[in-house]
């Protein structure tokens, strides 16, 4: 804490400093940075490991694979097999962020700043319970419920919007399709987006809003030029922490979509796209040997994907460093 | 000040809810016999025979016959309950790894052994007879739903074509000449097949290589080998995505067949709809694989039969035993699980839980040679 | 907050023009009062159209799940359970639930919160950076990914095909760590700086400073945070699937062999389908798979929710007021 300011520092806070950085002090400081240093262990560990388990795969040449591997395409390779895994991975999580993120921006505005404060924090709640329904509810829901329901409506987007790639018909009948699943996904990383939103939203100073508000500013203007220029590195972390579980979401996935291994941009159509975490859930269970090893090397470009995502995201927003309440 | 006072609070009040809720937890009484409770005594065979084993038996593959094996598990078990059998679903190809590993007992598969896998599994059972026993048999229907539409007749042409993707409309003359009776509407025709590797699949595919000739250019394989399809993970999937649209056509295991419209299969020249009872005759009208030993059942499945009211779409799922085991209990076990399946008790309890089709006398004779020829070397 | 934005205006010389000047500031143009109207039907709309979905997922669990959510089905397991008998629960997969989310608190609260610690307390330079960085980093593992590491992990160690409980335990704690480091993290620099600097004053170390006056003025902070990790990780399916895979009966230990949890028992449930129900003597209903499904689905939200609420209540009722 006092490393720079060591010659100029006053008597008392030398002498503290002596003493501090012995016995029980040190071994909790050590054992502190020690758990800090032991995250980045694990996050190495994570990749060291897949690898270790994905290397069978990844050494093995195409042939082994197509031949010990049922599934595996012929005359394709790891990369040629992982390609569209990633693409359709990429895809259903942009499509849900697209829909997610505007949704979830206007949702947290309405409780921090639009409804009546003691309805707010009621609010709250709500979405703070829906944030924890599990996955494999979610799945169930729009396997059973949500499929049914949406299938006129993409029927009458590729009737209308069938000119635009991505919505290229004919809309499937039943609509286990991407954009499904896409909806699907937005529903259930919404409430994470809203919760982490609202939260850094009700943190914006007072000064600044009543500042802006006491230049005339409507409400909306307020929001616009001193909520959200306050809360954007909140909304874009509390993005990510959304498109993390888009990404990786795998139930959802699973008992949605019919699954296919193209380069396809059609989301009204069945059979076209997989992702890698649903290939991974899908194949799993029957695989053996080789098998687990392709599917752990998939798993690991999904690790590598959402590293990329995430580190791309922290390079873009220089962190907030001054946060403390004190200062 | 105040801050303190408060949060010693907080800590006691912690404390007393996590001791709280790990005494709840404790003292909530669970039941590992939820049977006995509910609804036991559904098993004549536990009186029949008497409860000399114990020990517990592991078996894994097939997950087809996981329905099944739950059954039969829980009939034996309640027959001698010191046995406990473990099944593990871990998939055809698994199992038979596992088999032949020696990790399991037994092993349950969608398909017999290939000639290398004999060889291996000949060493494992201590270069004795390896059993391959065709006891579960099960009919895979042909479901649709279209509406308007309850019974349909298509010959193995026709259902390849469709599952191809060359027949794209349910008014197409080739369906239309078979089923002159019905108003077939112009909907699109959406076939949906199974998402996951499966027996099923390879069951149905097998068929269509052998009965619809040039309409199915494929090869037989665990694999969907047309994309771009509506898919679905495991039968129920299947059913529901089926279910779940107007004009959809599938496969599936058919005891889950449900409410749905089944397709009645051309033979010969009638049209046969799927029963246990034809099923069953399809395997009986089927020849052994040749080369094999005395105790291997293993079946070269008469997809093409033109037998009259036998049913042709059918899944035949292997128990794999050795017969000859180091260990006498072991093989006493295996014995007594794999007689108990073989049964007349042991089938009707898998049809009544996973709708197989129990198997015929004259194979349960066979069969039972082969079982109670297991034993140590 | 009309009534501040109208009231700094005391030393206005005229009342009169004092009057304009404040219609000014009251009166906005159209233009902007109608863009201010549309944004607010826009955010009403946004929070309608979210609600739709939430109500429909807690009615349809709520509605399909309570026919068989009773004692019975809470304090039994499946084995031996079959077809379409009219028995079974889950009391295996709420002991299996229970003890994996445990081994992973306890794993990762620890980890966790020494973690903020050193990051609020200690940390410069280049390794707390990388820390925080990479704890970011962190809290976007897909779980699926977490449940292959704790299988590669013990597939190195004790060969393929392994699966028991505390590689569950792993998988999750990969995926709570972060949760718990970012939410005490955030606890921690809310404690003033003054709380820390009278405790130094008094000669207190700062070991004793870190335990006894900012880890218990956040106390409240740092429950409600692991809570809501708890509630977070509890509903994870995937990783569970492949590392602890499924059982039908009681299994306590969390060291040898499979275990059933929640999510897992929603998912089998489902996929196991209808029952065909041939044998008309013996008890059988046909969706018995899909009403556990729901019901145990049900469970599992209202574990979820007693936890959130609970965790609500620590932050409300414990929490100094800060602000």
């Amino acid at each position: 804490m006092t490393t720079t300011a060591q010659q100029d520092a006053p008597r008392v806070r030398t002498r503290r400093r002596r003493s501090s950085d012995r016995g029980v002090n040190r071994a909790f400081r050590i054992t502190a940075t020690g758990a800090g240093a032991l995250i980045l262990a694990v996050l190495a560990a994570v990749a060291i490991f897949l690898v270790i388990e994905a290397w069978p795969s990844i050494s093995a040449g195409s042939e082994t694979l197509a031949e010990s591997i049922s599934w595996f395409p012929e005359d394709a390779n790891l990369l040629t097999f992982v390609g569209p895994l990633v693409f359709g991975t990429l895809l259903g999580s942009a499509l849900a962020m697209l829909i997610a993120v505007p949704l979830a921006i206007g949702i947290a505005l309405f409780i921090s700043h639009y409804a009546p404060r003691r309805m707010a924090q009621a609010l709250g709640y709500v979405i703070d319970l829906l944030a924890a329904i599990p996955s494999v509810v979610y799945g169930l829901w729009g396997a059973i419920v949500v499929t049914p329901v949406v299938q006129p409506v993409w029927e009458w987007l590729s009737s209308t919007l069938g000119w635009i790639p991505l919505f290229a018909g004919p809309a499937a009948n039943p609509a286990r399709v991407m954009l499904t699943v896409a909806v699907v996904l937005a529903v259930m990383i919404l409430p994470i987006i809203t919760a982490v939103s609202r939260e850094v939203f009700l943190q914006t100073p007072r000064l600044h809003e009543e500042a802006a508000l006491a230049l005339g500013a409507t409400r909306w203007e307020m929001i616009r030029t001193a909520v959200l220029p306050f809360a954007r590195s909140g909304i874009i972390s509390a993005s990510m922490l959304g498109l993390g579980r888009a990404l990786g979401e795998t139930m959802a996935v699973l008992m949605i979509l019919s699954p296919g291994a193209m380069y396809s941009f059609a989301v009204l159509q069945a059979g076209q796209q997989q992702t890698i975490a649903a290939n991974i859930a899908a194949q799993y269970p029957e695989a053996s040997g080789l098998g687990v090893s392709t599917l752990i090397a998939t798993g690991l470009a999904l690790f590598v994907i959402t590293m990329a995502v995430n580190m791309a995201a922290r390079a873009i927003v220089a962190r907030r460093k001054d946060f403390s309440g004190a200062n | 000040m105040e801050r303190h006072v408060k949060l010693s609070r907080i800590s006691r009040v912690g404390t007393a809810v996590a001791v709280g809720a790990l005494a709840l937890t404790l003292t909530a009484c669970g039941s590992d016999d939820p049977v006995g409770d509910a609804a036991g005594g559904d098993d004549s065979a536990a009186t029949s025979d008497e409860a000399t084993l114990s020990g517990s038996l592991n078996g894994a593959g097939a997950s087809s016959q996981e329905a099944a094996m739950n059954a039969w598990r829980a009939g034996f078990q309640s027959a001698q309950p010191d046995v406990t059998v473990n099944y593990d679903p871990i998939g055809s190809g698994g199992g038979r790894t596992n088999f032949i590993e020696g990790a399991t007992s037994f092993a349950g598969s969608d398909a017999a052994l290939d000639d290398e896998e004999i060889v291996d599994a000949q060493a494992r059972c201590l270069d004795g007879d390896v059993l391959e026993l065709p006891m579960y048999i099960s009919p895979i229907a042909v479901i649709f739903n279209l509406e308007g539409v309850d019974q349909l007749k298509l010959d193995a042409p026709t259902i390849a074509g469709i599952f191809n993707g060359d027949i794209t409309s349910w008014d197409d003359p080739a369906i239309a000449e078979q089923n002159p009776d019905a108003t077939l509407p112009a909907t699109a025709v959406t076939p949906v097949n199974r998402s996951d590797e499966s027996g099923t699949t390879e069951n149905f595919t097998e068929y269509l290589v052998a009965a619809a000739g040039d309409a199915w250019p494929h090869e037989a394989s665990g694999d969907w080998p047309v994309s771009g399809t509506q898919s679905a993970q495991g039968t129920s999937g299947v059913v529901q995505t089926v279910q779940g649209g107007d004009g959809t056509i599938g496969y599936a295991d058919a005891s889950q067949a449900g409410d749905l419209g089944t397709v009645e299969v051309k033979v010969g020249e009638e049209y046969v709809p799927y029963s246990p009872e034809a099923a069953a005759k399809v395997v009986d009208a089927s020849e052994n694989i040749e080369g094999r030993g005395q105790y291997d059942f293993a079946l070269e499945l008469a997809r093409d039969t033109t037998e009259s009211g036998a049913y042709p779409i059918v899944l035949v799922s292997y128990h794999l035993a050795c017969a000859q085991y180091e260990d006498q209990a072991e093989a006493d076990l295996v014995k007594g699980f794999l007689g108990y399946v073989a049964s007349p008790e042991g089938q009707e309890a898998s049809a009544s839980a996973a709708g197989s089709a129990p198997i015929s006398d004259a194979l349960r004779t066979e069969v039972t040679t082969a079982i109670d020829a297991i034993g140590v070397k | 907050m009309t009534a501040t934005t109208a009231s700094p205006q005391p030393a206005a010389p005229r009342s009169d023009r004092s009057d304009e000047v404040r219609k000014a500031l009251r009166t906005v143009d159209t233009g902007r009062r109608r863009k201010d109207r549309a944004m607010q039907v826009v955010v009403y709309v946004a929070f309608a159209l979210a609600v739709i979905p939430l109500i429909s997922v807690a009615w349809t669990v709520l509605s399909n799940g309570i026919e068989r959510f009773d004692w019975y089905f809470l304090t039994h397991s499946m084995r031996g359970v079959f077809g379409g008998m009219d028995a079974g629960g889950i009391y295996h997969a709420i002991v299996g639930t229970f003890e994996i989310t445990l081994g992973a608190t306890i794993i990762s609260v620890p980890i966790g919160i020494l973690t903020a610690i050193y990051l609020v307390e200690y940390g410069r330079g280049s390794l707390a950076r990388s820390v925080t960085f990479f704890v970011d980093v962190m809290t976007g593992i897909p779980s699926i990914v977490a449940g292959l590491f704790a299988y590669a992990l013990f597939a190195v160690f004790f060969g393929p095909g392994i699966s028991m409980g505390i590689m569950g335990s792993i998988a999750l704690s990969v995926l709570m760590i972060p949760v718990v480091v970012r939410s005490t993290e955030e606890m921690l620099k809310l404690v003033p700086n003054e709380l820390r600097e009278a405790s130094y004053a008094l000669g207190v170390p700062k070991w004793l400073t870190i335990v006894k006056v900012v880890l218990r003025t956040a106390t409240a902070g740092i429950v409600t945070g692991v809570m809501l990790a708890v509630a977070r990780v509890i509903g994870e399916t995937a990783p569970l699937l492949i590392t602890v895979g499924v059982i039908d009966s009681i299994n306590f230990n969390l060291f040898d062999g499979r275990m059933m949890t929640l999510p897992v028992y929603v998912y089998r449930q489902y996929s196991q389908g209808y029952v065909p129900c041939n044998d008309a003597s013996a008890v059988c209903i046909p969706e018995i798979n899909f009403d556990r499904a729901w019901a145990a689905a049900l469970t599992l939200i209202l574990i979820v929710m007693v936890l959130n609420i609970l965790a609500r209540l620590v932050s409300r009722y414990f929490s100094p007021k800060i602000r």
